[in-house]
């Protein structure tokens, strides 16, 4: 069932012949090192000498000396260090107010009979075909006030359908004895949701948890849309404004606010981008298959 | 229906989730709890969508920032056919569909692909090494990914500086060059989420009887008969389900990674129906007339699901709903 289950050769196959073994390392080899090389440059150019980076044009694959120039720019402060913290802000804030809700109803969504529960339920899921489109979005935030407020950064996009039908459906594959279990000894909803469900769920929190904190942990255009830019802006609109410049030679304006080679300052901010998500890979990497499994079989 | 008091197992029993027929109002009072959970997310989707929605009168109107939505003039239809008048949406238009084609044609295989690689691998080890490298990319955000690879192929790049010394000429334009816009699109694509995409099929891959293949082998069926007899015939629903998600999503075809891309690509290149509504708009305030193009790509959209779903019932698949 998951994809990571142990599997072995089965012995109808018969011995593998050694080109095929050859191949098949030659192609793992490809494939990790397609995936790898460009993390690795980014990185390599971040730490490397400003004039190392010059002199190659831009770039450095073994940096001859390590320079975290690029690294104590950021986090002293200014611009790139303000935008930092607006996107650690956002993505706090946002993940447990996305987590909050999604769960609260997916819960109630997930007990059978509830009163109006179809008809919502059925509501949420139209919007899935027919999401509200750019313009009236950016018009109802308008008609909100929230126009150039930090909440326009998280509480636009508070719940996925995806994240809410997994996790819906998760809950409804907790044996019902455990919630009659429950009730006879006098749980009500909340201490059910607290006490039985939550701790049986942790899989999906996490797996529902990390794609909302990476989603607004990578959202670039919220900021576009929905403010003036500016001291909202979180890391990801400001290193979208270094990419899409540094890529036009014409168009190098604000390129030195760090002061140092401009690729290299580009690949710490990629680096900084990169490094939350690929810290929690690891930890959650064991519930994906459990998560995305559990949503396309009951939705 | 009245609940008899003195039988306190037949209480128990409507209290119990799942009762026939309460009435509204035992309901509620059952449930008010519940509904109070649901509050924060219904008021959600009350807002954020279906009110929203109703912000889509503007396609309808002259609609002027200042003067706002309800006191703007009604126009009826003259919004769409300014949009329909406008060289530019039609070429968005095309360039969606060349875009989504050009996905479908040689994206959507590969992850399948590339799940079937990951299957044949034996080694558990090995196995679980790939599969964990290859889902990485799909976390990173667009605005990295594209940072990435001008790091490596854009013109002051890696690949362009080892192909020549002279900085002023670049070898490779290919994140400028018109004409490598869709190749590049399609590399991203491929680099940042076939990984990702394999999830589903390997978990399809694991649920196929590992006698089916050991029949088909004892009858001799090589590698690509397997393949064709017993791997794809079983993994078929998953296939229309990918497809018909696919469908769906033609018209929105990479928002985000176009976005960061289109003004080096030059609009003339790169130019989709979210980017023309978001530039049009947004940025040069034209609202209705970008209101119009979402509403049209939106209806459009439905259909094609609503459509594609149906076909799928046809050919006796599952689909997405029922």
């Amino acid at each position: 069932m998951s994809g990571d289950a142990a599997r072995t050769r089965p012995v109808w196959l018969g011995k593998p012949k050694p080109a095929m073994n050859a191949v098949k390392a030659a192609a793992v080899v490809v494939i990790l090192a397609l995936i790898s090389i460009p993390f690795w440059l980014v990185f390599a150019t971040s730490v490397s000498s400003d004039a190392e980076v010059n002199a190659n044009g831009g770039w450095s694959l073994w940096p001859d000396e390590l320079d975290f120039s690029a690294y104590t720019n950021v986090f002293k402060g200014g611009t790139i260090g303000h935008a930092l913290w607006v996107s650690v802000l956002v993505t706090g804030i946002g993940t447990a107010l996305s987590l909050a809700a999604t769960t609260f109803l997916a819960y109630a969504l997930s007990r059978p009979n509830v009163l109006a529960g179809k008809p919502i339920l059925l509501a949420i899921l139209f919007t899935f075909l027919f999401p509200a489109g750019m313009i009236p979005s950016f018009l109802v935030v308008t008609d909100l006030k929230l126009f150039d407020h930090l909440a326009a950064l998280f509480v636009p996009a508070m719940i996925n359908v995806f994240n809410l039908v997994i996790m819906r459906g998760f809950f409804q594959g907790i044996p019902e004895e455990l919630y009659e279990a429950a009730r006879l000894d006098g749980a009500g909803d909340v201490r059910t949701l607290f006490r039985i469900v939550l701790p049986l769920s942790k899989a999906i929190i996490a797996v529902v948890g990390l794609y909302y904190a990476v989603g607004y942990w990578n959202d670039y255009f919220r900021a576009m849309l929905y403010t003036n830019g500016g001291s909202l802006n979180p890391l990801s609109t400001v290193l979208r404004g270094f990419v899409t410049a540094g890529n036009n030679p014409n168009a190098e304006s604000g390129l030195d606010v760090t002061g140092i080679a401009p690729m290299k300052a580009i690949s710490a901010l990629v680096v900084i981008a990169i490094v939350p998500i690929a810290a929690a890979f690891p930890f959650l990497q064991r519930y994906f298959t459990k998560g995305v499994m559990t949503g396309a079989v009951k939705s | 229906m009245a609940v008899d008091v003195a039988d306190p197992a037949r209480v128990a029993r409507a209290a119990q989730r799942g009762a026939p027929r309460m009435p509204r109002w035992a309901r509620l009072r059952r449930d008010r709890v519940l509904l109070l959970m649901m509050l924060p997310g219904v008021l959600y989707f009350g807002i954020f969508q279906y009110l929203a929605q109703l912000g889509n009168v503007i396609a309808f109107k002259d609609y002027v920032p200042f003067v706002g939505v309800k006191d703007s003039a009604w126009v009826g239809f003259q919004q769409f056919t300014t949009l329909f008048d406008d060289p530019d949406f039609w070429h968005a238009v095309r360039n969606t569909f060349e875009l989504a084609l050009v996905q479908l044609l040689f994206y959507f295989p590969v992850p399948l692909a590339l799940a079937m690689f990951l299957f044949s691998l034996t080694r558990n080890w090995v196995r679980k090494l790939v599969v964990s490298f290859v889902y990485l990319p799909h976390f990173i955000s667009w605005v990295v990914v594209v940072g990435l690879f001008v790091q490596v192929l854009g013109p002051s790049g890696m690949v362009n500086s080892l192909l020549t010394n002279d900085s002023h000429h670049v070898v490779l334009d290919v994140f400028r060059d018109p004409s490598w816009f869709k190749p590049m699109m399609l590399i991203e694509l491929v680099w940042k989420d076939c990984g990702w995409g394999t999830i589903i099929f390997l978990a399809a891959l694991y649920q196929v009887d590992d006698a089916l293949y050991e029949a088909a082998a004892l009858d001799g069926a090589g590698w690509a008969r397997r393949t064709w007899h017993v791997t794809l015939p079983s993994i078929r629903p998953v296939i229309v389900l990918l497809l018909i998600l696919r469908v769906g999503d033609i018209l929105s075809v990479g928002f985000d990674q176009v976005m960061q891309q289109r003004d080096t690509f030059t609009p003339a290149a790169a130019e989709v129906i979210d980017t023309y509504v978001y530039y049009h708009g947004v940025q040069s305030g034209q609202f209705s007339i970008a209101a119009v193009a979402g509403l049209l790509k939106g209806v459009v959209a439905m259909i094609l699901v609503i459509a594609a779903n149906k076909i799928a019932h046809k050919l006796g698949e599952q689909g997405v709903y029922q």
